[in-house]
């Protein structure tokens, strides 16, 4: 039995720094080709993005999701003056690359706020209850307890600059987004108002930094 | 295979005793619901900023939150991955999405097919034991019947009682002319219903709990939860699915897609009859709506049940 694992292992190792030699660290390097910028150069050497600059966290994001947003930059689906020239400069392997580096990426840590959980504000009770009377769900019956993140299709909000969070809802609810599936999220940010958007915005964007209450 | 081998044989001694569980309410049989009239207004239950701040107020909340968070509030009781508000949307408040205070004030109810008068929380006992799968419900006078009870009644808050509500339970919705259609419901459940649920209905989840229910499987309701109805997981879906966007599907989509999710294996009915799907077909699925219990489909026995 040793000497098995032992060989698996030292195996697996020779696999992970052979593919580390392979290749070069496109997040803190760039693409090959120009253009291709390295993503550390605004999203920050931990992927938590630029707050301030509204620079979208990355770290730890499904990589599934991720080359899907550079897929969809590439093809024009998704809008982003700066994202969508940069996004045509990687390579699909190149995207594949990059995309499994940034989830591998620790994620910060996120409060389990559960449904059960009496809301404080404006944004909890989006974040926790919804808005049914018009249709609006949840945030956490898709994208989990704290926003979390579930799976490849539904992103993290925890930690994501109000910033970035605001101008993204925005866009769905003018139209300017649309790379959902089947509309999911188009629809609910159409249905939310001005105020709803930057609250539940600030509400992501520090649920990272509350105290967890059982 | 050789280790795997005891811990099946002991779940196969341990199935009779948790089928042997008193079942509390044994008629889960469906009730109609007509389709509410178009642009109606829905009764409207309380807000909890209303609630007083009294051992009233921290009850009903108590309830709320077994409720929205069944499985970790009440884990003893849920033998799956599913919380209350997964097919009560909106905290058991939404019209169409059998709300609370559309079936509290309906109860205590009496049932003409066993000629029984079943009260609330044998209701909610048979949600445990079907819905949750469960296995032996919490006691009539336990904490979270009563706390549950208590939410309800708080819901129901100026509703008229035993007067069928518009809005309750979930409207019915027709089978189509040409009746359902397997290969169709896939299709559906590929394009509509797996990015939440999974390819294979196993739901989805963040850490150890389910954000996204699974819909069959071990892990989802039992052959005798009223959903595992065609019919009525059929109107279900048609007023409340994909989330946020109900009457998107037409009904012709709903039924498939509700036969497509209702003829996956599920946890056994609880009530099975002396260890025979065949018998339990007759005493309580033969004449229960629309479902595939004890039918052979596609050449497989359905309702033999998952562990």
């Amino acid at each position: 039995m040793i000497p098995l694992n032992r060989t698996l292992l030292s195996s697996v190792m020779l696999l992970v720094f052979s593919n580390v030699q392979a290749q070069p660290n496109i997040y803190l390097q760039g693409g090959a080709q120009p253009g291709a910028t390295a993503c550390v150069a605004c999203h920050g050497a931990d992927g938590m993005g630029l707050a301030p600059a509204g620079f979208p966290r990355l770290a730890g994001i499904s990589a599934d999701y991720l080359s899907k947003q550079l897929h969809d930059f590439q093809s024009g689906k998704r809008v982003s003056p700066v994202m969508q020239p940069l996004a045509k400069a990687l390579t699909d392997q190149e995207i594949t690359s990059v995309t499994g580096t940034i989830a591998a990426m620790p994620a910060p840590a996120v409060p389990a706020i559960n449904r059960s959980r009496m809301p404080a504000s404006l944004g909890e009770t989006l974040a926790l209850r919804g808005a049914w009377d018009r249709q609006i769900p949840e945030c956490v019956s898709c994208h989990g307890p704290g926003g979390v993140g579930v799976g490849s299709a539904f992103p993290p909000l925890a930690n994501q600059p109000a910033l970035y969070l605001t101008a993204q809802l925005n866009a769905w609810r003018d139209g300017t987004r649309k790379n959902d599936p089947n509309d999911l999220m188009g629809h609910i940010a159409k249905a939310m108002t001005e105020d709803e958007i930057k609250a539940v915005a600030d509400y992501f964007a520090t649920v990272g930094h509350k105290e967890v209450t059982p | 295979m050789k280790i795997l081998m005891p811990v099946c044989a002991f779940s196969i001694l341990l199935s009779p005793g948790v089928g042997a569980a008193t079942i509390a309410m044994e008629d889960q049989s469906q009730i109609k619901v007509p389709v509410p009239a178009e642009h109606i207004t829905y009764f409207q239950p309380p807000q909890q900023s209303e609630l007083p701040d009294n051992a009233y107020g921290k009850m009903v909340m108590d309830g709320y939150a077994l409720f929205v968070d069944t499985k970790r509030q009440a884990p003893q009781f849920v033998g799956n991955g599913l919380n209350c508000t997964n097919c009560h949307l909106d905290q058991g408040r939404l019209a169409n999405s059998a709300p609370l205070w559309g079936a509290y004030p309906m109860y205590p109810a009496y049932r003409k097919k066993n000629d029984k008068v079943n009260t609330f929380a044998e209701r909610l006992q048979g949600c445990f034991q079907f819905s949750m799968n469960g296995g032996k419900p919490p006691a009539a006078d336990s904490r979270e019947i009563t706390a549950l009870s208590t939410y309800a009644y708080w819901l129901s808050t100026k509703a008229p009682v035993g007067v069928e509500l518009p809005g309750r339970g979930y409207p019915d919705v027709s089978e189509p002319k040409g009746g359902y259609n397997l290969v169709r419901g896939a299709a559906v459940y590929k394009d509509q219903c797996a990015i939440c649920h999974g390819d294979n209905g196993q739901g989805q989840k963040a850490g150890d709990d389910y954000v996204m229910p699974p819909l069959w499987g071990k892990e989802s309701y039992n052959w005798g939860a009223g959903m595992h109805r065609i019919n009525t997981a059929a109107s279900f879906i048609k007023h409340n699915m994909p989330l946020g966007k109900p009457n998107s599907l037409s009904d012709e989509q709903a039924w498939d897609v509700a036969a497509y999710v209702n003829t996956h294996e599920r946890p056994q009915d609880p009530r099975l009859v002396e260890g025979s799907v065949e018998k339990t077909r007759l005493k309580y699925h033969a004449n229960d709506g629309v479902n595939v219990y004890g039918q052979t489909v596609n050449g497989v026995l359905i309702g033999q049940g998952v562990q």
